[in-house]
């Protein structure tokens, strides 16, 4: 089948131009990876997991990279309104303007530990500890085109590495900014995540989108949870309303260990999120929260995976959608025990609150277990406003429009209130009210 | 203030009010008692403006105006106040935000200023001594929680706090001890004014003898059958609702002595 891919070979070409200090490795890891993605090309609706997501639209625009110095100038100049209102206040922020690291809008200082932020470039170049094998593990992309695309274009991002016993109390903030001011432009970002045993870290992924050409964020972030070691990922994706967003995280857990990753889809007209876990070892725990609103002709599909291999784990996910006008979400959790991981506590819940009749969303739980000593429960609503509770808000004389947007507010705070970083749960109780009529005044004062 | 002619209302197809009169003049306090299934909460209900009733013959006058015609916020704004009997928790809407906005709404329709988050304070501080209520509660999410006494009090302190014109509470007392009854029942007296008039909504006398009414009227199968002073209230409280036949005659020569007069719908 032959599907417009010829952009993507020439940012490929233009790529390999510019990062002429790579090593070999990388160099034909990306050949390879061009190669499978040329191969599999873009996944239809034929396929299982791409069922209820129609990528066509995306296939049919000629992305184009940031590659020149110029055009990523006049990006960043444009850039600058934009992330003073999206910095969160009390973190270390390193900021990326169509998939290239701008250090003079960054902000990241000494972090406590010896812990190292660098741009992955840097990284790759510098044989960073373990970046080389991480990177050719993901590469077995396990048939996910975009993720190959991802390694064979992958332009900049983050390295994040959390020594031993080291504890960085300020989050991390990975602001990525798509301009797409003259043409397309497609931004593929990897981040790197290694915590190592006994450390902590909080680490913020946000992507914003400035009004103009069509962008489609590609990203692949990958997680490294040492024993003992706590992790903190949020995820905020807020693109402008003719954005694509596909991204990736992959996460793996050794023993003992705790991650917990808060996910908000407020943005793009087509975003689908992949999240797979692997417990690799006893006694951990893994949360997955995320909450999603949709409007108009959006489109949200949030698959998680949760593979239980090992005894004495837990994982939690709770996973909000909020649906109005046209749009259409999908969520598909799965949850594997394999033999052998007697005592797994597993718990899932998906609500979904639809706000018009003619939103849709298809849940689909999907449990596989072989174990027989566990427990598992999931469970997936899909609602509308509560009517007794509409009329008790306007018997007291609040409009329709902010009885509705209060109730939603409500539905959404379940997610919202388990971030952990004020300044960060501000801004997104205030994003999430900002997209409900009438609920300005709701915002925190 | 409140002029209900003929009002017939039915919830899907069923036709609970089946021709309704009633006058209520500013400062009044009226009573509605009536046994369970009567239509005694489909009244408060259809006044309030809930829209799953269809109101299928009759008028509502309420300050001169056509009540019907309104949607439900205007109703409140226009100084209606329904005092639910099973109020409901709002999980993740903040309690002092949720009164504070509806106290803005009420004040910007009445063309006041809008209360600044300290006056509003204030104000709450004031009134909340009115209904015992513990300053804690209302930094919760609406009845978040709340015993049926909190809720029931919440209730009189967001009257209190929005001072309607019309008060209709509906069954008010239902779950309430004594102590709580005799609190939430100081604080509705402690607004009784000369503008202001009160439907209270009750199946047991016991709330009457601390809200004492002007006028008593029974409802019976959608229709007010009975209409009279305080003592009626304490008639069917011994005689329960059994002698009110459905046509509305009764037993003259036994309850004369009580000033029972009958109103024939």
């Amino acid at each position: 089948m032959q599907q417009n891919i010829e952009h993507f070979v020439e940012s490929y070409r233009q790529l390999q131009d510019r990062w002429s200090e790579q090593p070999d490795w990388l160099s034909d890891l990306r050949g390879g990876a061009l190669q499978v993605f040329s191969e599999a090309g873009f996944p239809t609706t034929r396929q299982e997991e791409w069922k209820y997501t129609n990528v066509a639209p995306l296939t049919k625009i000629s992305f184009g990279s940031a590659a020149g110095d110029s055009e990523a100038v006049h990006g960043i100049e444009r850039a600058k309104q934009a992330i003073a209102s999206y910095t969160i206040d009390g973190c270390s922020t390193l900021v990326m303007v169509d998939g290239t690291v701008v250090p003079e809008l960054s902000s990241m200082g000494e972090l406590a530990g010896g812990a190292q932020v660098k741009t992955l470039r840097e990284a790759l170049v510098s044989e960073a500890s373990g970046l080389r094998e991480a990177v050719v593990r993901q590469a077995s992309f396990e048939g996910y085109a975009f993720a190959a695309l991802n390694t064979a274009l992958m332009q900049d991002g983050a390295y994040i590495f959390v020594p031993d016993g080291a504890v960085i109390e300020q989050p991390i903030h990975l602001l990525s900014v798509s301009t797409a001011g003259a043409q397309p432009l497609a931004t593929h970002l990897r981040y790197v995540i290694m915590a190592g045993p006994n450390s902590r870290v909080t680490a913020i992924e946000s992507y914003v989108g400035l009004a103009g050409e069509p962008h489609f964020t590609n990203s692949v972030t990958q997680v490294q949870v040492a024993p003992g070691a706590a992790v903190d990922h949020y995820k905020v994706q807020r693109e402008q309303p003719n954005a694509y967003h596909i991204a990736r995280l992959q996460v793996r857990q050794a023993e003992s260990c705790t991650f917990r990753s808060h996910a908000f889809s407020l943005g793009s007209a087509l975003a689908r999120n992949d999240i797979n876990v692997t417990l690799e070892a006893q006694g951990s725990e893994c949360t997955l929260n995320g909450l999603f609103l949709v409007d108009g002709e959006r489109h949200v599909d949030n698959h998680t995976t949760i593979d239980h291999t090992q005894p004495n784990c837990n994982s939690h996910q709770l996973y909000k959608g909020v649906l109005d006008g046209h749009a259409q979400g999908v969520f598909n959790g799965k949850i594997f025990v394999r033999s052998g991981a007697q005592k797994t506590d597993a718990k899932q819940s998906n609500n979904n609150l639809l706000l018009s009749p003619d939103a849709t969303i298809n849940a689909k739980p999907q449990l596989e277990i072989f174990a027989d000593d566990v427990k598992c429960t999931h469970g997936a609503t899909i609602g509308h406003l509560d009517e007794d509770a509409m009329f008790y808000l306007r018997a007291r004389g609040l409009d329709q429009d902010l009885a509705r947007s209060l109730l939603t507010l409500a539905f959404a705070s379940e997610v919202t209130d388990q971030v952990r970083h004020a300044p960060l749960k501000d801004a997104l109780s205030n994003a999430v009210a900002a997209m409900l009529p009438a609920a300005d005044s709701a915002r925190s004062d | 203030m409140l002029k209900i002619k003929n009002l017939h209302a039915s919830i899907a197809g069923t036709e609970i009010l089946k021709g309704i009169n009633l006058e209520i003049n500013p400062g009044e306090i009226h009573a509605i008692m009536g046994p369970n299934g009567s239509g005694k909460s489909t009244l408060s209900q259809v006044l309030a403006g809930r829209e799953d009733y269809e109101v299928t013959a009759g008028t509502v006058e309420y300050l001169g105006k056509n009540l019907l015609e309104l949607p439900i916020e205007q109703r409140a704004r226009e100084g209606i106040f329904l005092a639910f009997q099973y109020p409901v928790s709002l999980p993740g809407v903040a309690g002092s935000y949720f009164l504070r906005t509806a106290v803005n709404a009420m004040r910007k329709h009445r063309e006041q200023k809008e209360l600044s988050g300290k006056e509003f304070l204030r104000l709450v501080d004031e009134k909340m001594k009115l209904v015992k209520m513990k300053k804690e509660l209302l930094n919760r999410p609406v009845n978040d929680g709340f015993s049926g006494g909190e809720k029931k009090r919440n209730e009189v302190l967001q009257m209190a706090i929005l001072e309607p014109r019309l008060c209709v509470l509906d069954e008010t007392d239902s779950g309430l001890d004594i102590d709580a009854l005799q609190t939430v029942s100081a604080g509705v007296n402690a607004l009784r004014s000369k503008e202001r008039s009160m439907l209270v909504i009750t199946h047991y006398q016991r709330l009457l003898t601390h809200i004492v009414p002007d006028f008593v009227h029974v409802l019976v199968n959608g229709q007010i059958v009975q209409s009279g002073g305080r003592d009626l209230a304490l008639h069917l409280e011994e005689h329960g609702y059994g002698w009110i036949t459905e046509d509305g005659a009764t037993d003259t020569a036994k309850h004369e002595s009580l000033g029972v007069s009958s109103i024939s719908a």
